[in-house]
């Protein structure tokens, strides 16, 4: 499947719920099934810290694939981030650098993206593409 | 108690708002209280009958916004009992005031080697400037550390002050924790090695009465936002004997006495540190604000708050897991807390939707979420329209929360 359909198939699961309580607790249910991270990879390094929440956030190329892994303390960060991670992770630099992350939107989970909730998802997507970018210049 | 809440609450139209098609309940006060018509009306006013830069020119809408200017000045020296008018100056916050006092009274007093003393529960907005200047100057910030319960150790004071300390800075009312500091004895014990005392007033001069002489403050800062006024308005109350020696903070239009190339004069106090044109509008409106605060009584405010507190202090403790930061005998109307297995972030995302209104994460205090080694919390902070009510609609979406994370109901 294409990031595009993936994004797509995301949408249509969440579909299902109109109530804004299901949805959220989806993503809660989604964000509990998330396995953990080795505690190894919770390094400072590997932290991105919000004021609201902390995320850490792994990644690895292998076979030309980028392949990410991620946690949060917060169990709804954790169900966006499981989410990113279906979309994104295995992807190869280019197909993350020409595809737009628009599902977010779409779920009308936005306002968790803004600078402003800084709970640490708006610098993993923003470090995704930097990922994305560095490994396609490495690689061309 | 003869508190006419409904009166109160009239007052303000933005209660009657819905957010997500439910009444909002806005437990955020200690972050920005909501305006009251009295407030709205007083800005629109100004705006529609006189307008004029103040201070300066003669015509009459300028000499008339002046006097209006000038007597919110006077209620303010009323309202914290201050001894003389020229102790009051405009700044945009208490930010603003913290910094300049900072700057200033550093540039003045601090050498390297100098020590000021701030105590562990203060916002980062009275730490940080503090710090600042201490890097400028070679002078080195000590630390007023606080127990457990989220009492200052104020016992350690005589063993923290010596030869070298320059300044004490601490808040009246933590914005975390909730204590009311026992800024009087703080300040007494530093008076009597000659030590003046920076009291950042942001989360008490909206809840209890504050008396500036009685407390025998130096320094005393607060902002209008918080106490029902408008924002980008506050206030640094100084003694006389300290604000004319301090040199200028900012230098411009209005804190000059003459200007040429070769030498400029500054103005006498307040003027010399409100240079440019301040916020006219605010500090006029802001004085609404005083007036409602002064009708209703900080005893009383402060009284009907207590019962807030002491009552959702007693729902919270009803649910497994609770724990609350900062239960100092002596509180304001403020709950710090955490519930065992719930992120503050996933609490307080799931209770806005329900529309409750509060704040989680550190709440720019991060030191006191060191001492505690939390990564943050969730806090209720009341205002004078909050109600008992509310409170119940508020454990209720708590307990829908918890709940939605597995929690099994109490």
């Amino acid at each position: 499947m294409t990031i595009e359909e993936i994004q797509k198939e995301i949408i249509e699961e969440f579909s299902v719920y109109d109530d804004w309580m299901d949805k959220y607790a989806y993503l809660i249910e989604l964000g509990n099934q998330l396995g953990p991270l080795d505690p190894k990879d919770k390094t400072d390094q590997n932290l991105i810290k919000g004021c609201q929440s902390r995320v850490w956030f792994v990644t690895e190329i292998k076979d030309g694939k980028i392949h990410f892994r991620g946690e949060s303390d917060a169990v709804i960060v954790k169900g966006l981030v499981a989410l990113l991670l279906r979309v994104v992770s295995g992807r190869t630099p280019e197909e993350i650098m020409k595809n737009d992350l628009h599902f977010i939107d779409d779920l009308g989970l936005k306002q968790h993206l803004s600078p402003t909730r800084s709970n640490g998802l708006l610098a993993m997507v923003k470090q995704i593409r930097l990922y994305a970018v560095a490994y396609n210049r490495i690689e061309s | 108690m003869n508190y006419d809440i409904h009166k109160i609450r009239s007052y303000f139209p933005v209660l009657k708002q819905k957010v997500y098609n439910k009444p909002v309940i806005y437990f955020d006060n200690a972050a920005s209280a909501q305006k009251p018509v009295q407030v709205l009306m007083q800005q629109e006013r100004l705006h529609n009958d006189f307008y004029g830069n103040i201070h300066r020119a003669s015509h009459y809408m300028a000499d008339k916004a002046t006097e209006e200017f000038e007597g919110v000045r006077d209620k303010v020296q009323q309202f914290i009992h201050a001894e003389n008018r020229e102790e009051i100056i405009f700044t945009k916050g208490t930010t603003e005031s913290v910094n300049l006092v900072a700057t200033s009274f550093g540039e003045q007093f601090l050498s390297p080697g100098s020590e000021i003393i701030v105590s562990e529960m203060e916002h980062h907005s009275n730490i940080v400037p503090w710090q600042i200047i201490a890097l400028n100057k070679g002078a080195k910030v000590v630390k007023l550390p606080f127990s457990d319960s989220g009492e200052l150790q104020t016992g350690l004071l005589p063993e923290l002050i010596n030869s070298k300390t320059k300044l004490i800075a601490v808040a009246h009312v933590s914005n975390v924790l909730g204590t009311i500091n026992p800024v009087a004895q703080i300040i007494e014990t530093a008076h009597q090695r000659d030590i003046p005392v920076f009291v950042d007033g942001a989360q008490a001069i909206q809840h209890i009465p504050v008396d500036v002489q009685a407390l025998d403050a130096d320094f005393y800062a607060f902002s209008a936002h918080k106490m029902y006024g408008p924002n980008g308005v506050g206030v640094l109350y100084g003694k006389k004997k300290w604000l004319e020696q301090m040199p200028p903070y900012q230098g411009g239009g209005e804190m000059i006495s003459e200007v040429s190339f070769e030498k400029t004069t500054f103005s006498e106090i307040p003027f010399k540190f409100e240079a440019g044109t301040p916020n006219i509008t605010g500090v006029i409106a802001f004085g609404a604000a005083i007036d409602l605060l002064q009708e209703t009584g900080l005893e009383n405010i402060a009284g009907w708050e207590q019962e807030l507190l002491t009552y959702a202090t007693r729902k919270l403790k009803e649910i497994p897991g609770m724990q609350i930061y900062g239960e100092a005998p002596h509180k304001s109307g403020v709950i710090s807390f955490n519930i065992e297995g719930i992120h503050a972030f996933d609490l307080g995302t799931m209770i806005d939707k329900m529309g409750v209104a509060l704040r989680t994460g550190h709440h720019c205090a991060d030191p006191v979420m060191q001492r505690y080694n939390i990564q943050g919390t969730v806090r209720i902070s009341f205002g004078m329209y909050n109600t008992i009510e509310e409170i119940d609609l508020f454990i209720k979406a708590l307990n829908k929360v918890r709940l939605m994370f597995g929690q099994v109901a109490t």
